[in-house]
């Protein structure tokens, strides 16, 4: 089968600074892939060019076999319209690292609403699809409540169960324990490990806890400078870096 | 300077009668600005260079003359172009055309005050631009928007007495042509100066109240 994510040459400017220089990168179906690397390398505009936040320089992004930049049109390729572009992103959620909660609609509009205006789904389906991503993620007892009521760790939680409700293909999350106090990563952890025995599910984490990263993913990718430096297996690249560049990054990371 | 709260007593029901003209002129001027003020600020979000810098252009100019002046050029000018309006559609589009340059302002900053990422959680979450807009940008923008409209809502009328000078009968051309017509100012322009503090205190609490309500 092709692969659910493909990024062919793909190439991202911020006026004269190359943010992604000609990245190859392939994602396969139900993979768990890590990016790491240092800050400025490109991870999180990696992430955010899958979601259509960035647009790109040149290259191209293939979401499940199809473009996201462009679409057929009889025989000819056009670029992509707003129905292209939102049946693609459908395909997709995002996590962020500031959680980005709704701060006017409790915890179970947070992940309700979203389902029932864009998907349409009438009420009751779209209540218990958030009734049960909210419990599945543990806040039952906080459906009520205001994403301002709640701690980091529980906002992250909510912000997953959000992207959830759409059911995406892949799940894309970017540094999502980055903001949170040391005592509350362990809970939204617990969420990602738990979603990481979802065969089906792709997930595309950009982290920098690298203990975390080597337990749950099959495949890291070391970024720098807007490239791939280094790939492979957790075992490979953290045992046995092969750049140069991976080595001194993990010693900097370690004595961290 | 004696006061002869007779004489007060006696012309106070006619400024009363008169300050309905005032509080009319303010309500309607304040509508005018917020209708004006949200094409504007659409104005200077638009995709097009030129409408931005031309509506930009135009608000600095507004704001940066006398509302006096505009109504003189609104009321003595326009008629010599074929365009003739009652004293108060012209004050009231004055006013209201003056103030829409701030309100516009107002609009633009309420929208700023939104943090990016609840745009990027909108697209990430598959929201159309309107569609986020009015559910999600909306509802967070408004609120803090309120009392600072409010506050210009007062501080338009307390501005409406420049009508008097094209000949709107408000509450201070009331009391003018009371006082001219006996040489007597001390009563009227007294009364009108306590008419306008009551009616901005009363507007200022309200205020207080709704911003109370807000913050919760
Ligand atoms: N909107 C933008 N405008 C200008 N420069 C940007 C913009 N977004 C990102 N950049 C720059 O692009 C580069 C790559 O940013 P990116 O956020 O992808 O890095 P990152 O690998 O995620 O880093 P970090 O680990 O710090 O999050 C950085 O130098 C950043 O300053
Ligand atoms: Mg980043």
């Amino acid at each position: 089968m092709s692969p659910i994510i493909t990024l062919r040459d793909v190439r991202k400017t911020f006026g004269p600074l190359v943010v992604l220089d000609g990245l190859n990168m392939e994602v396969q179906r139900g993979e768990k892939v890590a990016l790491i690397g240092p800050s400025g390398s490109g991870k999180s505009t990696v992430l955010r060019t899958i979601m259509t936040l960035e647009t790109i320089d040149g290259g191209e992004i293939e979401i499940d076999g199809e473009s996201l930049w462009h679409m057929k049109r009889g025989s000819r390729v056009v670029p992509a319209n707003e129905a292209h572009l939102r049946r693609m992103r459908s395909k997709v959620g995002m996590v962020f690292q500031q959680f980005n909660l709704f701060p006017h609609w409790t915890v179970l509009k947070n992940v309700m609403n979203p389902v029932r205006t864009v998907l349409g789904l009438p009420e009751p389906e779209a209540r218990a699809r958030a009734e049960e991503l909210i419990a599945l993620v543990g806040l039952q007892d906080k459906v009520n409540q205001y994403p301002g009521r709640l701690s980091g760790g529980q906002q992250q939680r909510v912000a997953i169960a959000r992207a959830l409700a759409f059911r995406p293909k892949v799940m894309l999350f970017d540094e999502v324990t980055s903001a949170l106090d040391p005592e509350l990563v362990g809970e939204v952890l617990n969420v990602l490990r738990m979603l990481a025995h979802e065969h089906d599910l792709t997930m595309i984490m950009v982290t920098h806890q690298m203990g975390f990263a080597r337990e749950i993913s099959d495949r890291i990718l070391f970024f720098e400078h807007g490239r791939i430096a280094e790939e492979g297996t957790p075992e490979k690249v953290f045992n046995c870096p092969t750049n140069d560049r991976t080595r001194a990054f993990l010693t900097a990371v370690r004595q961290a | 300077m004696p006061f002869d709260f007779e004489f007060a007593k006696s012309i106070l029901p006619h400024l009363l009668e008169a300050s309905v003209i005032t509080i009319a002129a303010t309500f309607v001027s304040f509508a005018i600005a917020l209708v004006i003020g949200l094409f504007l600020a659409l104005g200077l979000r638009s995709r097009f260079a030129l409408v931005r810098r031309g509506i930009w252009g135009a608000t600095q100019f507004i704001r940066s003359t006398p509302l006096l002046v505009q109504l003189y050029f609104l009321f003595f000018v326009l008629p010599e172009i074929g365009i003739t309006m009652p004293p108060f559609l012209t004050g009231v589009i004055g006013l209201g055309a003056h103030y829409s340059c701030y309100i516009a302002e107002v609009y633009r900053a309420g929208l700023e005050s939104v943090p990016k990422g609840q745009w990027e959680a909108a697209v990430a979450l598959n929201y159309g631009r309107s569609r986020a807009m009015t559910e999600i940008i909306l509802p967070q923008a408004i609120p803090p928007m309120i009392p600072v409209l409010a506050n210009y809502m007062i501080t338009m009328f307390k501005d409406t007495p420049v009508m008097a000078s094209i000949t709107v009968i408000e509450l201070m051309q009331t009391a003018n042509i009371i006082a001219s017509e006996r040489f007597l100012y001390v009563e009227p322009m007294t009364l009108v100066g306590l008419i306008f503090l009551a009616l901005s205190l009363v507007a200022s609490f309200g205020v207080r109240l709704i911003e109370g309500r807000l913050v919760r």
